[in-house]
Parts: C-alpha cells; sequence; structure tokens
C-alpha cells in the first residue's frame, strides 16, 4: 500500500500538526530577525500552513514532483526541509540548500527531494509543471507532480497554458492554487473574473474543486483524491483552497496601508491553527498538555536552527561566476 | 555523402540524434504529420512516433516550459519556435526559468534543450516573420546561442546543441534553408563543436566578422573589393554565444581593420558587443575604427518589395561598408 492510500493515523496528523507549528514559530522568528536588521527579506505563509501541510500530508515527498512558490515555507517543511535549512535560507548563507544563497527565501528547490528549483516570478512553474507531468506519465512509474501558486498567479496566461496542456494530455499534476483573496493590495475582486478559480477547471474539462483551507481534513481529503486521479492516469485537478493571509504580502508591504483594520482583526481571530489544535482536541488525539509540549519543542528546535544558520558562513564572493554553465 | 540543403541537414540532425538516443524529443506547433512549416521535422513523427515529436498547442510559453519540465526530468527535449519573432511569449520561460535553473539552484539542477526557430528576413516574410533576435538571447548568462549558415554547420552544430548541457538557442536563417545544396557527412563526423568560428575566406587588408545569412552577402561583397584589390578575411562566427573571440583577434592582427556584418538593427545588436570587445582587445593592434554594417534602425523588415530591399543589408551596401574601412 502507498503511504498516499494510507488512512490518517493520529501519528500522521500529530507529525502535520508539529510541522504547522514548527512553520509559524520559525516564521515568527524570521519576523523578529527581519526587525532587527538581520533577515533582508520573508515572504510569511501565516494563515496558509495548515492548507499547505494538509496538501503535502497526501501526498508522496520523494517520490512525487513539487512545484513550490513563493509562500509555501511550512509546504516546504512538509516536503523534508529542516527548520535549519530553511534558516540557512533565510540567512542567505552557503549552505542554504535550495540556492547557496542566491535567490530570496521562498524560492525551493533540492532535486533529491522533488523539488523543482522554483524563482521568483509568479506563475511561469504552472505550465513547467504541466511538462514535468508528461515526463512523469511517459516514465509510467505513477509519481505525480504538484503545483501550488496563488489566485494573482491565475490572471498569468501561464496558468491558462499550463491546465489547457496538462488537460489535454492528461498530465498527472495537481493545481493547488492558495487563494488568499489578495495579490500584494489588490483584492480578488480586481483579479479574477467570475465567482473564483476552482469554476474555471470546467472550461479544461477537468475537476475543480473548491475547499476550506483551514480544514485539514478536508484539504487533504481533496488532494489526496486527485492523487488518486492523477496516479490512475485520470489527469489534473484543479483545487481551490481559501485561505487567510494574516501577514502583509512580504516585509516589505504592510497590509494595514490598504486592507480594513475591523476586516484584519476578525481574520486574525480565525486563524486556522488554533482551529486545528481544536479539531485534534475532539478527536481526542490532542491534549493541551500534548500542545504545550509540543510548541515548547517547537520552540527549541527553532532556537538551536536560528543560532546554527546564524553562525554558518556566507558564500564565497570566489564563487559568484559558479553555475553558469555545466563547466564553470 | 549526400548532398543537402540547410533544412535538410536540421532534420538528419534531429534524425540522428532521436535514433542514437531515445530521450530525444521533438515539440511545437506543427511539427508532427506536417512536419513543420519549413519540414524541419518532416517524416520525424511517422518515425518516431506522436509521443517524441509532439504537437503542442499555439501557446510558446508552455512550449518552452514544457520542455523545460521534461529537461528536468531526464529527457533531451528539442522545441520549435515557428518563427523567431514569436518567441518572445516565451521569453520569460527561458530568460527568467530556463536560462537560470542552474545558477538560481547553486548546480543541483540543469535544464540541457534546444530551442530552435527559423530567424532573418529577405523572404518576403514582413515585420513578424523576418526578425533577427538573436542579440536578446545573447545576452542572457546561461544560454548558449548558435546561428549556422551552412547546411553542414546546422547539422554538425545541432548535434552537438542536443548533447550540450546546458540550454541552447539555435537560430536558423530561414533565407538559406533552401538556398543551396551541400555534402554532409552523417553521424559523428557530422559533429562540429559549439563556440569555434571558421575564417571563410583568406584576406590581408579587412576582417569581416559575420554570421548567418551574413556570411553568404558579405561573401559576394569581398569578390567585389577584390577586383579592387582589397582582401577581405571573413569570419563565420556560427556560435554567438560563447563567441570565438580569438579567431577574431588573430585576424585583425593580421588585417588591422575589422567591420562587423550582422542582418539585426544596428543599435544594440549582437554585432555592436562584438564591435565593443575587438575594440578593447586589438586597441593596439588597429588601424581604422571598428565598423558596424548593419540594418537600419526602424521596427522590422517591411513587406513591400521596395521596403524590404531598402532594409536588408546586401553585396553593395556591405562592399561600401567594408571599402571605407579598408581605405580609413
Amino acid at each position: 500500500m502507498s503511504i498516499d492510500a494510507e488512512p490518517l493515523t493520529r501519528e500522521r496528523v500529530l507529525d502535520a500538526y508539529r510541522t504547522v507549528l514548527r512553520a509559524r514559530a520559525l516564521d515568527d522568528r524570521r519576523f523578529v530577525l527581519n526587525r532587527a536588521g538581520k533577515l533582508a527579506f520573508i515572504i510569511s505563509p501565516r494563515g496558509h500552513e495548515v492548507a499547505q501541510v494538509a496538501a503535502i500530508a497526501a501526498l508522496e515527498p520523494g517520490r512525487d514532483r513539487f512545484c513550490l512558490y513563493y509562500r509555501n515555507f511550512a509546504a516546504a517543511l512538509a516536503c523534508g526541509f529542516t527548520a535549519e535549512e530553511l534558516m540557512l535560507s533565510a540567512f542567505a548563507r552557503d549552505a542554504d540548500p535550495s540556492s547557496g544563497g542566491r535567490q530570496t527565501p521562498g524560492n525551493f528547490g533540492s532535486r533529491r527531494r522533488g523539488i523543482v528549483i522554483g524563482s521568483s516570478a509568479v506563475g511561469p512553474q504552472i505550465p513547467k509543471a504541466a511538462g514535468i507531468g508528461l515526463a512523469l506519465k511517459w516514465k509510467g512509474e505513477g509519481a505525480l507532480c504538484y503545483v501550488s501558486f496563488g489566485e494573482g498567479a491565475t490572471s498569468q496566461g501561464d496558468f491558462h497554458e499550463g491546465l489547457n496542456f496538462a488537460a489535454i494530455h492528461h498530465c498527472p499534476v495537481i493545481f493547488f492554487c492558495e487563494n488568499n483573496h489578495w495579490a500584494i493590495s489588490v483584492p480578488q475582486r480586481l483579479q479574477v473574473a467570475g465567482p473564483g478559480v476552482a469554476e474555471r477547471a470546467a472550461a479544461y474539462g477537468i475537476p475543480g474543486v473548491r475547499v476550506r483551507g483551514d480544514d485539514f481534513f478536508a484539504v487533504h481529503a481533496v488532494v489526496r483524491e486527485a492523487a488518486r486521479r492523477a496516479r490512475a492516469g485520470e489527469g489534473p485537478t484543479l483545487i481551490e483552497a481559501e485561505v487567510l493571509r494574516l501577514q502583509s504580502h512580504s516585509t516589505d508591504d504592510d497590509q494595514r496601508a490598504y486592507r480594513d483594520a475591523a476586516e484584519l482583526a476578525a481574520e486574525a481571530a480565525r486563524d486556522p491553527i488554533p482551529r486545528m489544535r481544536d479539531a485534534l482536541i475532539d478527536r481526542g488525539w490532542l491534549s493541551a498538555d500534548d500542545d504545550a509540549g509540543l510548541r515548547d519543542h517547537v520552540n527549541r528546535e527553532v532556537e538551536r536552527a536560528t543560532e546554527a544558520a546564524e553562525m554558518a558562513p556566507d558564500p564565497d564572493p570566489a564563487s559568484l561566476g559558479r553555475h553558469v554553465y555545466a563547466d564553470a | 555523402m549526400p548532398e543537402r540543403t540547410l533544412v535538410q541537414a536540421v532534420r538528419d540532425a534531429l534524425y540522428e540524434e532521436m535514433e542514437r538516443d531515445d530521450r530525444v524529443c521533438v515539440l511545437g506547433e506543427d511539427v508532427g504529420l506536417k512536419g513543420g512549416v519549413f519540414k524541419a521535422t518532416e517524416g520525424l513523427q511517422q518515425r518516431f512516433g506522436a509521443q517524441r515529436v509532439l504537437d503542442t498547442p499555439l501557446a510558446e510559453s508552455s512550449i518552452a516550459a514544457v520542455a523545460q519540465g521534461l529537461a528536468l526530468e531526464g529527457f533531451l527535449p528539442v522545441a520549435e519556435m515557428q518563427f523567431a519573432d514569436y518567441s518572445y511569449p516565451a521569453f520569460n520561460q527561458i530568460v527568467n526559468e530556463i536560462a537560470k535553473v542552474r545558477y538560481r539552484s547553486n548546480g543541483d539542477f540543469s535544464c540541457p534543450l534546444v530551442i530552435r526557430a527559423p530567424t532573418g528576413g529577405g523572404v518576403r516574410g514582413a515585420l513578424y516573420h523576418s526578425q533577427s533576435p538573436e542579440a536578446f538571447y545573447c545576452h542572457v548568462p546561461g544560454l548558449k546561442v548558435v546561428l549556422p549558415s551552412t547546411p553542414a554547420d546546422a547539422k554538425g552544430l545541432l548535434k552537438a546543441a542536443i548533447r550540450d548541457p546546458d540550454p541552447v538557442i539555435f537560430l536558423e536563417p530561414k533565407k538559406l534553408y533552401r538556398a543551396e545544396r551541400q555534402e554532409v557527412a552523417e553521424g559523428e563526423a557530422a559533429m562540429r563543436p559549439l563556440g569555434s568560428a571558421l575564417v571563410v575566406r583568406g584576406g590581408v587588408d579587412v576582417t569581416a566578422v559575420t554570421y548567418g545569412y551574413m556570411r553568404a552577402v558579405t561573401t559576394q561583397a569581398a569578390a567585389r573589393l577584390s577586383q579592387d584589390g582589397i582582401e577581405v578575411e571573413i569570419i563565420d562566427l556560427r556560435t554567438l554565444r560563447p563567441w570565438d573571440v580569438e579567431a577574431c583577434v588573430r585576424s585583425i592582427e593580421k588585417t588591422g581593420r575589422v567591420a562587423v556584418i550582422y542582418e539585426a538593427n544596428r543599435t544594440g545588436g549582437f554585432g555592436a558587443e562584438v564591435a565593443a570587445e575587438l575594440a578593447e582587445r586589438c586597441f593596439a593592434s588597429l588601424d581604422a575604427p571598428v565598423s558596424r554594417i548593419a540594418s537600419p534602425d526602424v521596427p522590422a523588415m517591411p513587406f513591400s518589395p521596395s521596403l524590404e530591399h531598402a532594409f536588408m543589408l546586401n553585396p553593395d551596401k556591405v562592399a561600401d561598408g567594408l571599402r571605407r574601412v579598408a581605405r580609413y
């Protein structure tokens, strides 16, 4: 039985919850370090963590391919990056496994983990994932390609080109849109015509599913079904997970300048992490003491990761010209 | 050895490389049953099937993106852009994604692929089937750019491009597709290394550095100048990035004079880079200013024969330019 077909056991869900907590604690620490002038730039996953980790938990890191986007900090952890590795990336250190300090943190890549190196451009990973999906279909090993993006990326021509191509060729691709309703300062009503993103799937003859991104079990179930379809040769699925952007677009943005204060306060009260915790407590899978213990554990992990990354060396300036071509 | 036109040589290179290595595949608009609008892929789908010779939707960004996805998964795709003029929708994929994969992943990923496109004018193609956009791609570290001018070079360089570990933009002068037949070697004997220029005519008075269709024009101009006692040494660059600076320097040390002849419009053309580099390298050897002989700075080549003729360089214009350099 492959991992994706396994039932969601308490152990697996608690592991996912620990990843969610790890993402939040690391992100909080990154903000402190940014305000202290130690980190130049970060993009927060705050509000997206549960949806991201639930989606990856339904897939098979190590077997599948992942084309992540810059807000996929929690997804990167779920795919196998460690806290220390992501801190190395935040500090742009030489040992940053994604790019050796060349890219801004948020461009995740690791060939051995199947995480396809991203760029900071919005949307180009979508048709790229169609091509990877085509290759995986040709290989016939049952692997799939997961690609994620915000609703802003759905305005790009690459969104259409990628979905069109993947649908024509029944590529094993999961298109996962994390709709937080804001692309920097532009709200969904000025970004997305029609009711939303999921409905667009109909035009390509593929399933389009909208799901609450704060519901771990709902997201997991939707992605698991998309994965089943992909592995069975039934083609791609478009998923729209509705999430909240509980932080500004990036550390160079302040959403209080263009968003209503009451709305921001209301959204902060709908943070998906306490909802996930409560759902686990309701199932009897977690106690308040367990929760406190997990948070302590994660905080110590963040402490160690930060110390290690802060002390790690910067890239050697002499390496600037390396890896432009194969022979240099 | 069989006699081949340039476009037949391109087709032969694809055929041989697909026979040799089953990772090689071809994709683009109309490359399948039709065999391409210029017949560069004629018979390939019949021989290798509709998977390895894939008709794509009419969407250049996804052609480049899908090729990239295939390359990231270990295939060796050769994507066709129907005309170089139509490669611009794929510009972001080529420049931001494909060219930077190796660098931005610090060497973890690579993207070996070829993007072929017919280039240049003189065929009544007008504004949108005549452009010479090589300078855009030559400006991009991470890309290699090839622009052959003979059937044998086209075949040998395309075979080398397909085997190259880095992405190659392969521009084919459409004016030369059927201009001449030449004996072309088969198999390994046909190989030509990237990055090597060729002295195609010896001379002592002035060096003419050129490439593509302008090689033929310059050769005719040189024959006229020879009647006036001016002997032109012609260098066909063949590969534009990396280009063979040393071959040009050696020639200029002999002649003391150089003009760069290119079909694109003058300002910011690739020949401007060649001129700048040679001015720096050869200052002490030069008896005349480094000169550019190029097309006028109008947006593109018009349709009307009178305007097309006014745009295009011809042997008269090139001879005039070379004579000025020789007599400076």
